[in-house]
């Protein structure tokens, strides 16, 4: 019988802890537990017997590490045979006659994946896929993956069972002291990704005892349509005599791991501590099974929080998008992430839900550069993502890197759309926003619109697509071309939420295209549609008209309890307001003979280098700017620091404080050249995960009119070369902090040595020294980022003479 | 050699004149104050602090030493734990959050990064001297002195040796902590080390083994 056919109408046991037992046997701190399934076969299968004995329906085999990085590919497969026939031979050997199955055991990898740690979604897919795969050869019934503390190395796993197998799997995590994973994924958002890719149980293990996981399971009850698992720790464990000790005994644990199995619990058992009396004082409360309800929550996540639509209105911010921005058009053709990663926490700080990511122009690399843009936004921003592209192969790489359940734009009424889209949904989880056109077009009428909504919700069900996983977009049109059009589309959103129970949502500002003062029509359009049941607005937070409607609107509808978030953003407005009114005329510093925006960059003071920066604009040409302002004022600062009469935080105070005029230049004039000097590549070398130095070093270079290209962290030698090479850089700047990546940056040298003879590169970074460079092969060690300025203007003169 | 043991600490008080010190901040201490106080407040309620420790015992001949679940060579460590017959292998982390806070402001703003950087670094040693005196006050009470916590990568003490220490203690499941190929460890600020424990009172520093003599930082 399947499994997931018994759990309908059963509770399913689960086994209790291994380890402890294991180490009461002999097994010491540091040794390998999987080994034993080859060593001591005998005293495994009497730990899984034990268990069956006690009531357990599904045992999992002893792998908890069972992966190819503590194992070789042949001790592995031993290892895994071995732990599946234990399991077997002590599901012959007990005679207790419960249904009985053999779950694969998968345990983290214990490596962090990247950003934070140096391991890649895609080997951590490939590692847990190994395992898998041997369990699938060696006939277990289902695959339980527990004790994950990762949201994005939990997904991989699921992943790659999904990928790899059709048999049941089961997926707990382990929480922390705060009631979220150890990266901080809240329990509502685990549910959200998990049931969105499929598992058919999920839940908690180990962490603590049964009574303080009660919060985290009784989250998971509130959002799970599938079973919640529970398997807690026999409480915390206390030192008597210099051993662990743990301190809930079986009756207590019974007691409270059955309380949660009346609160709708279906898959329990224990973790650490736990003892096959503990299963067996459990099973024999003989706690009658509650129904698993369906949950109807529209849910997306990022890697810690869950949004939920249907309370609250939900604001998708939409500024990552290049249409009709210059300014983001130039920095995707010239791969500067970094002005997305600024959109995108700028626009969270505005107050949004969800950031919406588009980064489609039809001369980049979308695939790739959708990719690169979804990976870098989940280390900076911790909103959930609406992925936005036309390209299929590209929201594919997207969704499987996102950390999380996304949103995904867009699907529509036309065959070809959802062939092509709901495939990608089931697959991966995901909200879909559902737009109400199809191969005719778009329906000038609401009730043509509704017709095609329900056309797109009778083909999601036919790819097992729940309702809750569609939010429709009825599309607002401009009001200038067609004057019913607003009108319609406000019909289209209430006809949607009260015939469907379907959330909606819409891209607000299109109403008003072709109007003058746009931002009046768009927020009162988004009040009207909000009273009309819209769940969610994909706006521009910079809109005050928009920001004003969405803020009324909760506080009118009450929904924001003493009016605390519309008097928190009307405080920002009225502050805002009088920053702007106020002239900052005069900065003091030592020297009255400076311009005050240079005084505004050596004080280090953003707000006032950028208004200068303005005013200056409006009679001084951009580069005379740069030349006769900023970089003195760099200068000044620099010769200080190398002087040592300014320090470092100065130096950086002052760097931004550039920076941000340097912006202004930028988003007035996209166009104009306002540097001069060559391109700069720049990396920390493969293997070393720490860019606090190199992001110093290029902050001041880009100040002195350097056009960097910043390759991150962790890069391999190949990528700097190749791009070395694409961009004929004349300078390349390796930073490594530890003795142990220095080898790393010797390798890149080499490469750079054969592939772009042409190229200087300096090295930097805790560890380097002039003797290491000299060793290396570089041509300059530059002791901090002045020295790599200094050095790199000499070679720009030299290239310019 | 006993189990592992993790232990939560409560937020160790701050340290602003070390946060100071880690970031350069040399004179106008009080031009960044403000700065200092918001990324505090951005980042205090996010902190873990969680140690990992195991009690082994010691034995040395010449430059080896023998902690029963694995041997290392090295001078520098012996004069550690000259005269000790038990250690304390540990590692201590305050979690991912601070190096979330370390990415997003190298992005929008490299001078709050800094403070977060210093603040990592302030943080994860204020935890470890928490735990020190709790080793100590242990051992005290059973008449013995405990030696300062020594890591690997002090002195000529391999930075191999954390890959033992992993595997001792299981910092990923214990505690969340991982190593790297690289044998560095996210989240970055964490620290792992041993903590010797002997018969007698010794004044060593932390400073003693290193040979870097010109560092800002000696004690």
């Amino acid at each position: 019988m399947d499994v997931r056919e018994f759990l309908k109408e059963n509770i399913v046991y689960l086994d209790g802890g291994m380890g402890t037992l294991l180490q009461k046997k002999g097994l010491m701190p540091g040794e390998y537990p999987e080994k034993w399934n080859v060593t001591n076969s005998d005293i495994i299968v009497d730990i899984h017997k034990s268990y069956f004995d006690a009531g357990s329906n599904i045992v999992c085999t002893n792998t908890f590490g069972a992966n190819l990085l503590k194992f070789s590919h042949d001790e592995l497969d031993l290892i895994i045979k071995s732990a599946v026939n234990n399991a077997r031979k002590a599901s012959e050997l007990s005679l207790s006659g419960q249904n009985k199955w053999v779950a694969l055991d998968i345990g983290p990898s214990g490596k962090m994946l990247a950003p934070y740690g140096d391991f890649d979604f895609e080997e951590a897919v490939a590692l847990f896929a190994e395992t898998v795969k041997l369990g699938v050869k060696y006939g277990v019934d289902l695959i339980m993956i527990e004790t994950m503390s990762d949201s994005y190395e939990t997904k991989s796993a699921l992943l790659a069972v999904k990928e790899n197998c059709d048999l049941p799997v089961f997926v707990s995590n382990a929480y922390g002291e705060d009631g979220k994973l150890m990266t901080g994924a809240s329990p509502s958002a685990m549910v959200a990704l998990l049931e969105g890719m499929g598992a058919d149980a999920i839940g908690v293990n180990c962490s603590f005892g049964p009574k303080k996981l009660t919060t985290v399971v009784k989250e998971y009850l509130k959002y799970a349509s599938v079973p919640v698992i529970l398997k807690p720790n026999a409480g915390l464990p206390k030192i008597v005599n210099g051993e662990s000790v743990y301190d809930v005994l079986p009756e207590e644990f019974a007691d409270d791991v059955s309380a949660l199995i009346n609160g709708g619990v279906s898959v329990v058992g224990g973790c650490c501590g736990t003892t096959p009396e503990y299963i067996a004082e459990l099973h024999s409360r003989k706690v009658k099974k509650l129904p698993v309800v369906e949950k109807n929550h529209t849910v997306v996540s990022s890697y810690t929080h869950a949004v939920e639509f249907g309370n609250n209105p939900v604001l998708i911010g939409e500024r990552i998008n290049p249409t009709g921005k210059k300014r983001f058009k130039e920095a995707l053709r010239a791969g500067d992430i970094e002005y997305i990663l600024k959109e995108g926490i700028s626009q969270q700080e505005m107050s949004v839900h969800a950031l919406d990511v588009n980064v489609g122009l039809p001369e980049i690399d979308e695939i790739q550069m959708l990719k690169t843009a979804v990976c870098r936004l989940q280390e900076v921003v911790d909103l959930p993502l609406q992925i936005d592209t036309s390209n299929a192969k590209a929201m594919e790489l997207a969704l499987r890197r996102y950390n999380g359940k996304a949103l995904i734009n867009s699907v529509n009424g036309k065959q070809e759309s959802m062939n092509e889209i709901f495939p990608l949904v089931k697959k991966y989880g995901g909200v879909v926003i559902a737009l109400t056109l199809d191969e005719k077009g778009i329906p000038a009428t609401a009730d043509g619109r509704l017709e095609i909504a329900k056309n797109i919700l009778d083909n999601a069900k036919k790819w097992g697509i729940a309702k809750k996983n569609i939010i429709f977009d009825p599309l607002a049109l401009s009001i200038s071309a067609d004057a019913s059009a607003g009108k319609e589309t406000l019909k289209a959103v209430k006809l949607i939420s009260e015939n469907l129970s379907c959330a909606t949502s819409l891209g607000v500002s299109n109403v008003s295209f072709g109007l003058p003062e746009r931002d009046v029509i768009n927020g009162i359009f988004f009040s009207l549609a909000l009273e009309n049941g819209l769940s969610a607005a994909i706006i521009n937070p910079y809109s005050t008209e928009v920001m004003r409607a969405y803020f009324a609107y909760v506080a009118l509808s009450g929904k924001d309890e003493n009016c605390s978030k519309y008097i928190e953003f009307a405080q920002k407005l009225q502050k805002t307001a009088s920053t702007m009114s106020v002239e900052v005329k005069k900065v003091q510093t030592d020297d009255e003979n400076k311009s005050n925006l240079q005084r505004a960059i050596i004080k280090g003071l953003k707000e006032q280098s950028a208004f200068f920066t303005k005013e200056l604009l409006k009679n001084t040409l951009p580069l005379d700017i740069v030349q006769e302002e900023i970089i003195p004022a760099l200068n000044t600062v620099g010769v200080g620091f190398e002087n040592k009469t300014v320090f470092l935080p100065q130096l950086l105070m002052s760097a931004e404080s550039a920076k941000c005029a340097f912006e202004v230049i930028k988003t007035a004039f996209s166009s104009d050249k306002t540097s001069d000097k060559c391109a700069f590549v720049i990396a920390t070398v493969k293997g070393d995960i720490h860019d606090i130095g190199k992001n110093i070093v290029k902050l001041l270079l880009e100040n002195f009119g350097f056009i960097v290209t910043d390759l991150g962290k962790d890069v391999s030698p190949e990528l700097i070369v190749e791009t070395v090479i694409k961009l004929r850089a004349p300078l390349v700047g390796l930073s490594a902090l530890m003795t142990t990546t220095v080898p790393a940056m010797e390798h890149t040298i080499k490469l750079l040595r054969i592939n772009a003879p042409w190229c200087k590169i300096v090295v930097g970074g805790a560890v380097l020294t002039q003797e290491y460079a000299d060793m290396i092969g570089a041509d300059k060690y530059a002791k901090d980022a002045m020295e790599t300025v200094r050095y790199a203007e000499k070679i720009n003169d030299t290239l310019s003479k | 050699m006993d189990g592992l043991h993790i232990k939560t600490y409560n937020s160790p008080p701050y340290n602003v004149n070390e946060i100071m010190r880690y970031a350069g901040v040399k004179d106008n201490y009080e031009n960044y104050l403000d700065i200092l106080n918001e990324c505090i407040d951005e980042i205090s309620e996010k902190l873990t602090y969680k140690v990992c420790f195991c009690r082994v015992s010691v034995s040395i001949c010449d430059d080896k030493v023998d902690f029963g679940f694995s041997v290392t060579h090295s001078v520098d460590l012996t004069k550690n734990l000259n005269g000790c017959d038990n250690a304390i292998i540990f590692s201590a982390t305050i979690g991912i959050e601070l190096d979330r806070a370390i990415a997003k402001y190298s992005v929008v703003s490299p001078i709050k990064a800094l403070f977060f950087q210093a603040i990592g670094a302030e943080r994860i040693e204020s935890l470890c001297d928490v735990f020190n005196d709790d080793a100590e006050r242990t051992s005290f009470s059973e008449n013995k002195y405990t030696r300062p916590r020594f890591s690997p990568g002090y002195g000529d003490f391999s930075l191999d040796f954390q890959k033992e220490i992993f595997r001792l203690l299981d910092c990923p499941r214990k505690i969340g902590l991982t190593l790297n190929d690289s044998l560095l460890m996210s989240p970055s600020k964490s620290v792992t080390g041993i903590i010797g424990i002997g018969n007698m009172v010794t004044n060593l520093t932390n400073c003693h083994s290193c040979s870097k003599t010109d560092c800002g930082f000696r004690k």
